[in-house]
């Protein structure tokens, strides 16, 4: 197998992982996966030019906001987020952009199902990570998820995408 | 009192729905209803439509909704303000798309007709064949009435209403006071969180009044600050108030130390404020301009409602659009200073992020509620939505307005009192 389709492949179990954890509320060991810098990153708009902190996001989370925003989910104290049952969510279209010593940056397809209230929601998105090679696989050390609906109106949301 | 009303043949009116106290749940779900509201309330009232910072420069625009029609916010050469009807006047396509932007004209995309920033038809291609049959100056894109208030644009398609000035009335001293929150500098929009949720605009109407539901359904936002900033959010039991100011505005007051942010300036740095505090100073600022910042950060301890569609809500504002009579369209505009230090307007966006918006940690939980009411409201045949919390202990406000306790529905009845004037007018024609 070439290098290139090696980091392809790891990458992309990477990011099922992670996916698979996030569809089934394994948050804590979701937070587990990042890097105390990283931040998580859905911008307000779908072309957001980059400079987030200057920019209102829907979210923009550090490494506290990441915690508290699993406690609300975790707690019960949320009533949205007790309704909120599993999402399901696709992965696809993996694209390796840059592949260094130090930093992997990736891009894929994500469709996100949601069932609220008996009626199918869907949020499609581009979802970027910056991952950093370690002795034992990647630390996530950023992930931006552009939404299609971040440039009209999106539901509620009590779950992480 | 009239206890059933009988669903299968309304034969009372949506003005005959509300009572002092109560409102009929139909108000929520009947499509007849919503039709009139659309008519009677967007059509003939002041409308909400954007904020001046929105729209900077000549040439700005931004798109809106006056109810369910499609409305441009534009900026002249000359800097005059002016809302347009987003309708082409040949054969009606929309002359601008987007959400905002820059432009020197409108050109509508189906065949070329070219409108000024002011609406005026310019140009249009191959005009011989109109030679003797339309006069472009008849043909502008229609203009809605506009006036400001603070920077807050409204527009009304009705030239003999009252002034926007007098409309506001009451209102006006909170405006003035809730515009404080740029820390010395001009207030202006950073930017916006947009969600929906399917049900009436008026249970959106009702929330921004209603300081009941905050550390109920909010649990899990309190639980997420430290403990001296929740004790500022446990305001049930404190010295706030609701007070009605006439035209369906009110005011919640539920931090009264947080009413003037010019007021106070010497007061300690709360921890969640020390690291934009550092910032400020790291960067220069006088001790007094980062008291003053600090203060201004923190968003203003009141939510005032104006009816219809707009409220200023402690940091930030909150727009309302119906869609239908079960969805409805919600902006959430955060705030800033224009030309503030980047520090400051970055914890102002961190903080909105917090609790606002489709990912925020207070609105999903509000969501959940009024889709719940929304769902809810339709069982039964007959059923009423009680507004009369705190009936039982109004005052006088020193400004000669009724108030009751800060957790009392008294901005929700002040609203439905409003609603149910304009519902009725023309009923006895
Ligand atoms: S519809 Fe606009 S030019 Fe024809
Ligand atoms: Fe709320």
């Amino acid at each position: 197998m070439s290098t290139q389709t090696q980091i392809l492949n790891d990458v992309t179990a990477f990011i099922w992982h992670e996916s698979d954890l996030l569809d089934h509320k394994g948050y804590q060991d979701w937070l587990q996966l990042w890097n105390e810098d990283g931040l998580y990153i859905v911008p307000a708009e779908f072309n957001a030019d980059g400079n987030y902190e200057d920019t209102l996001n829907l979210a923009l989370d550090d490494a506290d906001m990441r915690s508290m925003r699993v406690a609300r989910l975790e707690n019960g104290e949320s009533v949205s987020a007790n309704s909120t049952g599993n999402t399901i969510r696709m992965v696809s279209r993996v694209r390796v952009l840059e592949a260094g010593d130090d930093l992997v940056i990736a891009r894929c397809a994500m469709t996100l199902n949601e069932m609220r209230h008996g009626k199918l929601v869907t949020y499609p998105a581009d979802v970027e990570y910056r991952l950093q090679p370690t002795g034992d696989g990647y630390r996530l050390a950023g992930k931006v998820v552009r939404l299609m609906h971040a440039d009209s109106f999106l539901r509620t949301v009590s779950f992480i995408f | 009192m009239s206890e059933l009303i009988e669903m299968q043949n309304i034969s009372l009116k949506a003005a005959e729905m509300v009572e002092e106290g109560r409102v009929h749940k139909a108000l929520y779900s009947d499509p007849a209803i919503f039709e009139e509201e659309l008519d009677k309330v967007f059509n003939n009232t002041w409308v909400y439509v954007g904020h001046e910072s929105e729209v900077p420069d000549a040439g700005c625009y931004k798109t809106a909704w006056v109810g369910r029609q499609p409305v441009i916010l534009s900026r002249d050469r000359k800097m005059n303000l002016h809302v347009l009807q987003n309708r082409c006047r040949h054969r009606g396509a929309t002359v601008c798309e987007g959400r905002k932007g820059k432009t020197k004209s409108f050109t509508c995309p189906y065949h070329g007709w070219g409108y000024g920033l002011d609406g005026a038809l310019r140009a249009l291609p191959k005009p011989e064949e109109y030679e003797g049959v339309l006069d472009k100056n008849e043909l502008p894109l229609e203009r809605l009435r506009v006036e400001t208030y603070q920077g807050l644009v409204f527009a009304t398609y009705r030239e003999d209403l009252e002034s926007l000035y007098d409309f506001l009335g009451g209102a006006r001293k909170w405006i003035d006071l809730f515009m404080k929150q740029g820390g010395g500098y001009p207030v202006k929009v950073l930017g916006e969180h947009r969600f929906n949720f399917p049900g009436n605009w008026k249970i959106q109407l009702e929330n921004t009044t209603d300081a009941y539901h905050f550390p109920i359904i909010h649990k899990s936002f309190i639980t997420s600050l430290d403990d001296a900033t929740a004790d500022i959010f446990d305001f049930l039991h404190g010295d706030g108030f609701v007070e009605d100011l006439g035209n369906g505005h009110s005011v919640m007051v539920m931090i009264p130390e947080l009413v003037d942010l010019e007021d106070n300036l010497d007061q300690p740095i709360p921890p969640r404020f020390q690291k934009l505090a550092d910032e400020l100073r790291a960067e220069g600022r006088s001790e007094e301009e980062v008291q003053k910042l600090v203060r201004a950060a923190h968003g203003t301890g009141f939510n005032l409602n104006l009816f219809p569609n707009v409220s200023c809500s402690m940091a930030f504002l909150r727009v309302l659009r119906p869609v239908s009579v079960g969805e409805t369209e919600i902006q959430h505009v955060a705030l800033g200073g224009a030309g503030a230090p980047a520090p400051f307007n970055r914890k102002r966006m961190r903080l909105h992020e917090h609790f606002q918006g489709p990912m925020g940690f207070g609105t999903p939980d509000d969501g959940e509620a009024w889709e719940r009411v929304h769902k809810g409201s339709q069982a039964g045949q007959d059923g009423w939505i009680l507004v009369n919390r705190g009936m039982n202990n109004l005052h006088q406000s020193p400004d000669g307005n009724v108030a009751g306790a800060v957790c009392s529905e008294t901005g929700m009845r002040g609203a439905y009192r409003q609603y149910k004037k304009v519902m009725a007018a023309g009923e006895d024609k």
